[in-house]
């Protein structure tokens, strides 16, 4: 068997010398790999590239006495990428430099491209227009699936279905709740203070009864059911796009619009009105409470004045918005998890991407929903 | 001569699930040992407790004479330049670019500037047979063999003392694995390599061991030269070594070996 490696590190040496016909020289001895080189590779490359500037100069490199690739590379690479004339060799080491000639030709750098700034610009309008073609393709071939099911009804994914209800709903209860109780509260203080400079104590219900029913709660619930719930999705359907699910999926002829989509944009739609309801109600608790302490409101007459205060109206069109955002974050969800590409920072960027879409959707939904309905439900009583 | 590593008294049990009982393994410089077993007998476990992936529930692991376990964190990282390690699926790093994944602990050591590391990378890429217009490609877009010889590009990239690979010619074609295996016993005889591979690759392991360790039952049953292994009479040997594929490759490589009870 052959002699371990030993342990102890030999110096890396470079000694200018004199060969025997009178020539210059230059000697190389010790460890010339990448333990010994980790710390002095620049200081014995600039050693190394003096002496290489002269050419005449005969290379003894017979007593180097451990050698890798490494040190190899680096000695042929400041003797300008070719051997020199004069070169003498450890028995062995021959092996690390004959594959060194045909590493010279090193990649070639991307060129420079003055109209960069313009391409990027034209790059991200295709891609935006890209991303609606996209969505509309989503939506086409969703309705085309679902007509399948109406005549197949027992085919459909009712069992997806229940789950994702489960964990879009059930599960963002708590954090919704929170959230909007503490809402409801901050809201009922600030507007407590101004009401009652006027003299105006009882409008705290209009206030927070409109402010809340008909914005407030479904925007919030939807902010959060974005990020909580439209993050899972794109990831989940990301993550399956990088292990080959989604592809093992289309083999076996499961169409992924049916068992992963479509029960992902029927829960949502479901779950969101009713989470819109329970945010909004919650909220309205925390408000009632501050107002019970900041203006001497009971909570009991704050719950009766405010049917008066809010039409019933506005909760059907709370539960509208509901069911617009959830199948709108569900849709932009599921349309950036489709897109990941099988790599991890694609997976980032889509679950980024996704969110901040779906939020910013909701919001435009929102002031959609404002316009159409601005004399809807509003009445000063 | 320190032995590059050293298992000493080994246990591995998940719950009430014992993987290894009492298993010792020595793999000294210059070695070429090959773990095999059947699957789910520890194998992989093994080695990712050499690796310190994994704590053992008892016993130690050295590698090159220091313990991995309650060293300090500076020594254990000196360690972990000494190893190269091809995973099973190659592990690369999805983000970065063939050249950038090779390049990446050549960078990591802030030692050699960008005109090194391009022609160190393109080095290896020759090494392992790629060519150097895949260079720019993005892992996803390559094929499972060429992920496995860039992975192992990558792992040998720092001139490695031990070589740690998980099935390394899976997924291979014969030509590659060929190459693969001259490739391993070059870098063998050139820099006195350490290897420890887990194969089920009969070629690859009969040509390349020195050293067999066959996993079964919670132990090395055996831990010698195939000679020595295939002596051993027990079911997972004679199926995996005498078996109609095993006689094949063992006769394709003129092995000398005596078949016991077998001829
Ligand atoms: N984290 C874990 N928790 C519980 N059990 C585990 C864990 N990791 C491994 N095991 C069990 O340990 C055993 C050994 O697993 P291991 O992956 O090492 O097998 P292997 O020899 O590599 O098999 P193969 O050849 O199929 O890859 C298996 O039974 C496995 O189920
Ligand atoms: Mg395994």
């Amino acid at each position: 068997m052959q002699q371990p490696s030993a342990p102890a590190v030999l110096e890396p040496e470079v000694r200018q010398a004199r060969a025997a016909d009178g020539a210059t020289a230059a000697a190389l001895s010790g460890a010339w790999d990448i333990r010994a080189l980790e710390s002095r590779a620049r200081l014995l490359k600039s050693q190394l590239r003096q002496l290489a500037a002269d050419p005449g100069r005969h290379w003894d490199l017979s007593r180097i006495q451990r050698l890798d690739h490494i040190g190899a590379l680096l000695i042929w690479q400041a003797w300008g990428k070719r051997r020199p004339a004069q070169l003498a060799l450890a028995h062995g080491h021959e092996v690390f430099f004959s594959n060194l000639d045909s590493a010279a030709a090193a990649v070639p750098a991307a060129p420079f491209d003055p109209l960069r700034l313009v391409r990027a610009l034209g790059a991200a309008m295709l891609l935006t227009a890209e991303h609606l073609l996209g969505m509309v393709q989503l939506i086409g071939q969703i309705l085309i699936d679902s007509f399948g099911l109406i005549r197949h009804p027992l085919r459909g994914p009712w069992r997806e279905i229940s789950a994702s209800l489960f964990r879009v709903g059930t599960q963002a209860l708590g954090i919704t709740a929170l959230v909007g109780f503490l809402i409801g509260v901050v809201l009922s203080y600030l507007s407590a203070e101004q009401l009652k400079a006027f003299g105006a104590n009882i409008f705290i219900i209009n206030l927070l009864g409109m402010g809340i029913i008909r914005e407030l709660g479904p925007v919030i619930a939807a902010v959060l059911v974005a990020g909580r719930s439209g993050s899972a999705i794109t990831a989940q359907l990301g993550v399956m796009r990088v292990t080959e699910e989604l592809d093992a999926l289309s083999v076996m002829g499961i169409p992924h619009t049916v068992r992963l989509i479509l029960p992902k944009i029927v829960a949502l739609a479901i779950a969101m009105p009713l989470l819109i309801l329970w945010t909004s109600g919650i909220a309205l608790i925390g408000g009632a409470l501050a107002a019970n302490t900041q203006l001497g409101i009971s909570v009991h007459s704050f719950f009766i004045g405010l049917p008066g205060a809010v039409p019933t109206v506005n909760l059907w069109l709370a539960m509208g918005k509901g069911v617009v955002f959830g199948a709108l974050i569900a849709l932009i969800a599921c349309h950036f998890g489709l897109r990941v590409q099988p790599n991890t920072e694609s997976l980032g960027i889509g679950t980024t991407n996704s969110v901040v879409t779906s939020i910013t959707a909701v919001i435009v939904a929102d002031a959609i929903f404002a316009v159409i309905f601005s004399d809807v439900g509003i009445s000063l009583s | 001569m320190t032995p590059v590593i050293e298992v000493e008294s080994l246990w591995t049990q998940f719950g009430d699930h014992v993987v290894h009982r009492d298993l010792n393994l020595v793999v000294m410089p210059g070695e070429v040992v090959s773990l095999v077993g059947g699957s789910g007998s520890g194998k992989t476990t093994l080695m990712r407790q050499i690796l310190g992936l994994e704590q053992p529930t008892r016993g130690t692991v050295k590698v090159f004479g220091i313990p991995l376990q309650g060293s300090s964190a500076q020594l254990v990282q000196k360690i972990r330049k000494r190893w190269g390690v091809l995973f099973q699926e190659g592990a690369l790093y999805s983000a970065l670019s063939v050249f950038d994944n090779i390049a990446l602990p050549l960078r990591e050591l802030r030692a050699f500037d960008e005109d090194f590391i391009g022609d160190m990378v393109m080095l290896k890429l020759d090494m392992v047979d790629i060519e150097r217009r895949h260079a720019s490609k993005m892992p996803a877009d390559l094929s499972g063999g060429m992920i496995k010889r860039i992975a192992l590009a990558r792992a040998l990239v720092l001139e490695p003392e031990l070589v740690f690979l998980d099935e390394p010619t899976a997924g291979l074609d014969p030509d590659r694995s060929e190459s693969f295996v001259k490739l391993i016993r070059s870098l063998h005889q050139k820099l006195n390599l350490t290897v420890v591979m887990v194969t089920h690759d009969l070629d690859t392991l009969v040509s390349l061991s020195h050293k067999i360790a066959v996993l079964a039952e919670q132990q090395l049953i055996v831990y010698g030269s195939l000679k020595e292994a295939i002596a051993v009479q027990h079911p997972f040997i004679l199926n995996f070594f005498l078996g109609e594929r095993g006689l094949r490759a063992l006769s394709a490589v003129g092995a000398s070996v005596k078949l016991s009870g077998k001829d």
